[in-house]
């Protein structure tokens, strides 16, 4: 446990020191949040037939987004990463010589994953709310907080799934800052998903992000859980962790 | 096991053995990396290994330490089997690997103390940071550290769960040499502090100036071992003496003991031979009243031994 609490607490030291994680975890889900919102504000389309954003406005529709577009930017561009320029470089060799537990290694990031979704909600949130006045807190909050869970969780194993598999740091790096920007359009925290076309409809149907979008907005709009999107969800995380102990590799 | 006449036997008696290697075997594909490897360190010596790059030198000692999975062959660390006791293993065991780094922004004091947090018996880092000469980089992040910082950073988390076998492999590669002179004092000062070393290497110097007994590693398999001196004696080839004199008739010089064979090149005289020949040579100058003011004696060391016991074979030197 020493060794897990040591390794989260240089884990968390390190990410506050990488300008990559955040940018890409903190910053730029701000700067879009601040662009769309510039262009779309917040106020409600009251014509059923014209209306995009689920019936609420705009602002109050990407919020929710946004929180899942932070774990999307841990799990797939940040985490996988930092795992494989671990490997890449021989840390991990090195935290296996000396025994290190791979629960600690693997529990440190999930650990660090599931802390800046929070710290990225938390700061997203206050910003929405003293910018455009969106509701600081999710309309159905019981449904929400387990949601936010399963999805930041299933994020984080994601993370380690590709950290996993990808040979390089390099290689870890394009394919995430790609997922990333295509999660970003075709899930609906850039473009709203009704005004997609149907193949960008279809293909963002293959994506984790839109899922957790999903299953993230449903409660904090006051739609209740969405147990569809929670399967889904839940499967990317069982689905991850099955693979991860397959395919993790010390070196 | 290797023996080979005149060199110390590589088994030694089971009592006070740090390490006992038997019969190491482990194949890549079509290679034999190691082929039957065998040896034993005894606890508080270094122990080198040295051997051309690709001669199973690092396999070797990853597979001692579980970190592949042998073939075939057994291995004992202070009794431990590595293989089924991973945990008790890496509790008496120390590792400096090769070509591993750590996290460009992580700072000297964090990975210290982060290692120190893995083990319970782990010494005071702060202690190692003093004697390694890292204190002034107390906060210095891994990538702004030089080769020779990065490599004691490396030897000193080797050394951070007090272990009593600790493995460096090519840890002065890549350093200068007033770096690597540096890097031979830390590794005396280890061995004094009682801590049994397995030194892998390409340095022949390094080899010879440090460890009490050596294996030599090629394709595999240990061609010669034993102590320095013992190996540069069996194989380093002959001794030679070197003088100058006028004297015309030298023919009583080849009865001198020792004396195989005597070249003359105008004044210069080479005697080749074997055992303390520069005494004997030197004694029986005396006797017939030469006393050569440039009588010397060449000497060999561990890499003319390495470099003939490897073409013997008919081996390469990568």
């Amino acid at each position: 446990m020493k060794a897990l609490r040591k390794l989260t607490w240089i884990e968390l030291k390190l990410f506050t020191r990488d300008p990559l994680s955040l940018v890409f975890t903190l910053a730029l889900p701000f700067f879009f949040l601040i662009v769309l919102n510039g262009v779309f504000g917040n106020e409600v389309e009251t014509d059923p037939a014209e209306d995009v954003w689920r019936g609420v406005g705009p602002a109050d529709y990407y919020v929710p987004a946004y929180l899942g577009l932070v774990m999307s930017a841990i799990g797939v561009l940040s985490m996988p990463t930092r795992l494989a320029s671990y490997r890449e470089r021989g840390v991990l060799r090195r935290f296996r010589a000396s025994a290190m537990p791979l629960w600690a290694v693997l529990g440190s990031q999930i650990a660090i994953a599931l802390l800046t979704a929070v710290v990225g909600a938390v700061s997203i949130t206050i910003a929405s709310t003293l910018i455009y006045g969106t509701d600081l807190q999710p309309a159905d909050s019981l449904a929400f907080v387990p949601a936010f869970a399963l999805a930041a969780l299933s994020f984080g194993a994601l993370g380690v799934l590709l950290g996993s598999v990808m040979p390089t740091s390099r290689s870890a790096q394009g394919a995430g800052i790609m997922l990333f920007f295509v999660m970003f359009l075709l899930s609906g925290s850039g473009p709203p998903r009704e005004v997609l076309t149907g193949p960008m409809k279809a293909l963002g149907n293959l994506l984790p992000l839109t899922h957790v979008i999903t299953l993230l907005q449903d409660p904090w709009l006051g739609f209740g859980w969405n147990t569809g999107a929670s399967i889904i969800v839940a499967s990317i995380l069982v689905g991850s962790v099955a693979l991860s102990i397959r395919y993790f590799r010390w070196e | 096991m290797v023996r080979a006449a005149g060199l110390e036997p590589v088994l030694l008696s089971m009592m006070d053995s740090a390490l006992v290697v038997d019969g190491l075997r482990k194949r890549y594909g079509d290679t034999m990396a190691v082929d039957g490897v065998s040896f034993e360190v005894a606890a508080g010596e270094i122990f080198g290994i040295i051997g051309a790059n690709g001669s199973g030198k690092t396999t070797t000692v990853e597979c001692v330490q579980a970190l592949r999975q042998a073939d075939a062959g057994s291995v004992r660390v202070f009794g431990i089997d590595p293989q089924t006791d991973r945990a008790s293993l890496r509790s008496v065991v120390g590792s400096q690997l090769q070509e591993s780094e750590l996290p460009n922004r992580l700072r000297v004091w964090e990975a210290l103390d982060l290692f120190a947090s893995i083990s319970p018996t782990s010494a005071d880092w702060r202690e190692l940071l003093a004697d390694w000469g890292l204190a002034e980089k107390k906060d210095a992040a891994f990538a702004s550290l030089s080769g020779g910082q990065r490599q004691r950073l490396l030897v000193a988390l080797a050394l951070v769960n007090s272990p009593r076998l600790v493995f460096l492999d090519e840890m002065t590669t890549g350093l200068d040499p007033a770096a690597r002179r540096v890097a031979w004092d830390l590794i005396d000062q280890i061995r004094l502090g009682g801590t049994t070393v397995v030194l892998v290497t390409h340095f022949m110097d390094e080899a010879e100036r440090l460890c009490d007994r050596i294996a030599v590693f090629r394709q595999g398999r240990i061609i010669a071992a034993g102590s320095p001196q013992g190996l540069v004696d069996a194989h380093a080839g002959d001794a030679t003496v070197h003088f100058s004199t006028d004297e015309a008739d030298l023919s009583w010089l080849a009865n001198s003991q020792g004396v195989e064979r005597i070249d003359r090149a105008g004044s210069r005289v080479t005697v080749h031979g074997s055992g303390p020949l520069l005494a004997h040579t030197a004694a029986t100058l005396v006797a017939h009243g030469i006393a050569p003011l440039d009588l010397r004696t060449e000497r060999k060391t561990l890499e003319d031994a390495f470099l003939a016991l490897t073409a013997r074979q008919g081996g390469t030197t990568a």
